[in-house]
């Protein structure tokens, strides 16, 4: 039996982390969540706003994240198109652009098709710059943006009047899978301008990184999918559509069926492998006697 | 002079940075380096680009191990380029139906778009995704219980690992007097507390070493930037 486990192909563990994601797929798991503080804070966060508040979201992230970040970045346009807020969609990443676009496309202009571009949604789109072009927009975003995404200058847009810079905003949403990002958004615009307030949403591994700045520079966090899928539950509820959960907002908690297995069967490698390393100790200490 | 003056631009740009966040007057000085920072950054694509092509086409010519890869990253990095560059097949937009190019680049009805929908999305996507299955395998082959501080981590990471899923609400079933034994009530502690103390000792440390290595760059004691230190 030991011989067998100690030999055993790590394509086998491939294999059930196949099985282990690809079941719960297929066949989701009837699952229920209980928000944390941390996302009823963020939710708080956009809805304790007068509607028709200016809010910038930032979209910092590409493809390679979108399965743990999209889910909440759904939640949270739809959220603030319920709301009617004022929305100037930006990226400090390159695909985030793109992301963006869609985003808007399935989402708000589903939820809010009344929505006029210009007058309560505009797209920046991408800078290069990193964090240079958080520093610029901050004080002044004319400087960074001369135009929107489509080439119409920033004077010619109805709703960026007497918006100078970022810090005519009342909230930044940011959705971010490492640098620049959330971080760099609390070094350089919440720290220096508390006025506006924070939100983000991250990746798990970057979650981690981001508590100390929590509950000062960052008023609520969304932690991956986990996250994603509590702010589900919270909007779900507080803004249904006909008495019903939104079709959009439900992969946050779809996906939670797989990551519960992959992590319980994550429990189960590291305990079988620790049970091998103990019998084989036990074996060595045998055969020395 | 060629050490000189990349030096003395540095130090210069370094330090109006540092006045202009101290003083408030100064601080226009700030946003211009920054402005040019900002176009050197769009500017360094161009040498990312430049530096791509460079290093597969002498992977190529030298016929080095897994040429065949740097054939296929050149063709997907001129085809992209040149779709997005010389907007193939872009629609005209709807306010100027005259003018063909105006449309977007990137719009999902273009090629560029396709190409991005459906060839770079879904393979980053799986780059990403494939990353589960190899910490399975180090869950099963690296993560033993050698010593206390392996049994701490590893305990740690059962908790986390269990208390951010669905399957932690079974703890909910306690009562509230024994409410901080319930699962993401340890998993909040363990990282509002344990975790987060942890990091803010890490993040000051990088903060003064970075202050220190960052002092060496301002004075020209070390010049990364040129290839040496």
């Amino acid at each position: 039996m030991l011989k067998f486990l100690e030999q055993l192909d790590r394509r086998v563990a491939f294999l059930l982390m196949g099985l282990a994601v690809a079941i719960p797929i297929l066949f989701p798991l009837p699952l229920s969540y209980k928000p944390s503080p941390l996302a009823q804070s963020a939710f708080d966060a956009i809805d304790r706003l007068p509607d028709g508040s200016k809010v910038v979201f930032s979209f910092d992230y590409d493809p390679a994240s979108s399965g743990e970040l999209q889910p909440m970045s759904n939640a949270l346009v739809y959220h603030c198109a319920r709301k009617r807020h004022k929305l100037y969609f930006m990226a400090l990443w390159a695909p985030g652009k793109t992301i963006c676009t869609e985003t808007i496309a399935t989402v708000l202009l589903k939820y809010r098709p009344d929505a006029a571009y210009g007058e309560d949604y505009v797209e920046l789109g991408y800078q290069s710059g990193n964090e240079g072009v958080i520093k610029i927009a901050a004080t002044d975003l004319r400087q960074q943006y001369k135009t929107d995404i489509k080439g119409t200058p920033l004077e010619a847009i109805p709703m960026m009047e007497g918006v100078n810079n970022l810090q005519a905003m009342d909230l930044l949403i940011t959705i971010s899978a490492g640098y620049p990002g959330s971080k760099e958004w609390v070094q350089y615009f919440s720290t220096p301008f508390p006025r506006t307030r924070m939100i983000t949403g991250t990746t798990g591994v970057q979650s981690v990184s981001l508590y100390p700045y929590i509950p000062n520079q960052i008023a609520g966090m969304l932690g991956a999918i986990k996250g994603a899928a509590e702010y589900e539950t919270i909007v779900n509820e507080q803004y249904p559509v006909n008495g019903k959960p939104v079709p959009e907002l439900g992969e946050g908690q779809r996906r939670m069926g797989p990551q519960l297995v992959a992590h319980m069967l994550m429990v189960s490698l590291i305990l079988l492998g620790n049970a091998i390393f103990f019998m084989q100790r036990k074996a060595r200490r045998e055969g020395r006697r | 002079m060629k050490r000189a003056v990349p030096t003395l631009i540095a130090a210069t740009v370094g330090f109006v940075l540092v006045i202009a966040f101290f003083i408030p007057a100064t601080q226009s000085w700030g946003e211009t380096a920054v402005v040019w920072f900002n176009i050197l950054a769009g500017v360094a694509f161009i040498l990312g680009g430049g530096n791509l092509v460079k290093v597969q086409l002498e992977t190529i010519s030298a016929r080095r191990k897994g040429y065949g890869y740097a054939i296929v990253t050149l063709a997907a990095f001129f085809a992209m380029l040149a779709f997005g560059l010389l907007k193939i097949g872009v629609h005209p937009q709807a306010q100027y139906p005259l003018h063909p190019w105006a449309g977007p680049h990137d719009a999902p009805s273009s090629p560029f778009g396709w190409m991005y929908e459906y060839i770079f999305s879904p393979i980053t996507a799986t780059m990403f995704a494939s990353l589960a299955f190899y910490v399975a395998s180090a869950a099963f082959r690296a993560f033993r219980a050698k010593n206390v501080e392996a049994i701490l981590l590893l305990g740690t990471a059962f908790l986390v690992l269990v208390g951010n899923t669905a399957i932690a609400r079974i703890t909910d079933a306690l009562p509230e007097s024994l409410a901080f034994l319930r699962l993401d009530s340890i998993v909040a502690n363990l990282m509002t507390y344990l975790s987060t103390g942890a990091w803010r000792a890490i993040t000051i440390g990088i903060a003064i070493g970075v202050a220190a290595t960052s002092l060496r760059v301002l004075l020209g004691i070390d010049r990364p930037y040129l290839g040496r230190t």
